[in-house]
């Protein structure tokens, strides 16, 4: 195999360490729902613990990032991979943070509804499920160098945009019929909301991955329906 | 509307039995800085020096195609090779002032091209120092020799020199390989205000500056031209694979 060259060394350097941020933060994911299925609160503190790991990787790979754009000048596909990094990093960041949300409203157990079979009804499992798959796809195209995925990670964000619209009508529905369970059911609508979240930062991974290896533009190019269902949030 | 004032039609070009250049065909626009980078020996400065015959004088040259500029073919035998430079003016990689006084330098091409008025030497002086951002550091010692000057003052004394008799092209090869941060400063910020006047083409082994200061970049390699585009394009996305190789230091 052909030497690296030094810029390309520190590149991969970058890219694996963005990898390894990659990694914890779907380890955080999968234990958030885990730990909300379960209602584990000893696992819920363990997400919020390693929250910090994952702020500093951003840190970390904002600075490298940086420090190649000084030293190296890089251009063309060298450019866009460490625009991109710097993106996805920052999205990587915000997923943990809505992980670390979801564990703490676990622990403090403000999400407890009366009727038991809501929790499949708001197929919050489901949700779970696509925004994991989107999470590790969208891994698994950086690490191939292969966008072919990227349309079906993207459909992927509809459909968590859909469940997030029916959980809110069935929530609405729940807290006219148990207003008694109003802060619940908001707590709820708010793991819904994180989760939907979590969903539209994964889109942007994917969008920052097209944006490195195609040189193509996807951002602001959604439909309508996912713009408005993230309007004014962060 | 941008006006084509440099125009290749598929340009051979031959040192002897070596073909330097092969099938090389673009257009430069009007008041817009052009670009040529690619590694040595890739047929980059044969191309530029060209565009005012400067490889007249080589012996066993040959071109075939056509070269025009501002529509005219400049190979065509009815050419004053004179007009011609006088038309695309020349800086090069090392300053090369002559063994004269400042105002001398700059007066030199006025005075062989026929001019006599003294205050018309002296005004056209004046106006080419400070197009060449240099008038403000010289106005005091226009009389001191040339040499005086630091290296970056001596280059940009050249680009006043090819300045004085108003040409509306200026090839630059190399014109800051030779200089220091500072002064390469000043001469791509001097390329970038001449923009307004002038149509620029310049020769450089330092893609960053080619990017600092270019509108259009052409890449070539082995005497083709491989690549020729918007520079923000090339830097950021260019579409040939041995361009990206190049310019992103994988080449080789």
């Amino acid at each position: 195999m052909e030497k690296l060259k030094h810029n390309e060394m520190e590149l991969k350097m970058l890219k694996e360490e963005l990898a390894e941020m990659w990694r914890l933060v779907l380890s955080q994911l999968q234990k958030c729902k885990q730990a909300y299925l379960t209602n584990d609160a000893e696992l819920a503190r363990e997400i919020i613990s390693r929250e910090k790991r994952i702020n500093s990787f951003d840190l970390k790979i904002d600075s490298d990032c940086e420090n190649y754009i000084a030293l190296f000048a890089p251009v063309a596909v060298d450019l866009r991979l460490v625009l991109s990094l710097m993106k996805i990093s920052g999205a990587l960041e915000r997923i943990g943070d809505f992980a670390e949300g979801i564990a703490l409203q676990i622990v403090e157990d403000v999400c407890q509804l009366s009727v038991t079979n809501l929790k499949e009804d708001l197929k919050i499992e489901t949700m779970f499920d696509i925004v994991i798959s989107m999470l590790s796809d969208s891994f698994v195209a950086l690490e191939s160098e292969n966008t072919k995925l990227s349309g079906r990670i993207l459909q992927k964000d509809d459909e968590v945009d859909l469940l997030y619209r029916e959980g809110k009508n069935i929530l609405a529905e729940y807290i006219r019929n148990y207003p008694e369970y109003g802060r619940s059911a908001l707590e709820t609508c708010l793991i819904l909301r994180r989760l939907e979240r979590i969903g539209d930062h994964c889109s942007n991974a994917v969008e920052e991955i097209v944006f490195y290896l195609d040189a193509k533009i996807l951002k602001h190019s959604k439909k309508q329906g996912a713009a408005e269902s993230s309007q004014g949030e962060p | 509307m941008l006006i084509n004032i440099i125009e290749a039609q598929n340009i051979d070009f031959y040192y002897g039995d070596f073909q330097a250049l092969k099938g090389i065909s673009l257009s430069i626009a009007k008041n817009t800085v052009t670009a040529f980078i690619g590694p040595s020996g890739c047929g980059k400065s044969t191309f530029l020096r060209l565009l005012n015959r400067m490889n007249d004088l080589i012996p066993g040259i040959k071109l075939t195609g056509k070269c025009l500029v501002e529509g005219n073919d400049i190979y065509d035998k009815n050419v004053d090779i004179d007009e011609l430079r006088k038309k695309v003016g020349m800086v090069f990689q090392k300053p090369n002032p002559f063994p004269k006084t400042i105002f001398e330098n700059v007066a030199y091409g006025l005075r062989v091209n026929g001019i006599r008025d003294k205050t018309a030497i002296r005004e056209r002086v004046e106006e080419s120092l400070k197009d060449a951002a240099l008038w403000e550091e010289v106005k005091d010692k226009l009389n001191r020799s040339a040499y005086d000057l630091s290296g970056g003052q001596q280059q940009r004394l050249c680009i006043a020199r090819a300045l004085a008799i108003k040409p509306s092209i200026l090839l630059m090869d190399e014109p800051a390989s030779a200089l220091d941060p500072i002064s390469t400063s000043k001469i791509e910020e001097l390329i970038h205000s001449l923009k307004r006047n002038y149509t620029i083409v310049i020769v450089t082994h330092n893609m960053q500056q080619a990017a600092r200061v270019s509108d259009h970049t052409g890449f070539f390699m082995l005497g083709e031209l491989i690549e020729f585009g918007n520079t923000k394009k090339m830097f950021t996305n260019p579409q040939n694979k041995q361009t990206q190789n190049y310019i992103t230091g994988r080449f080789g």
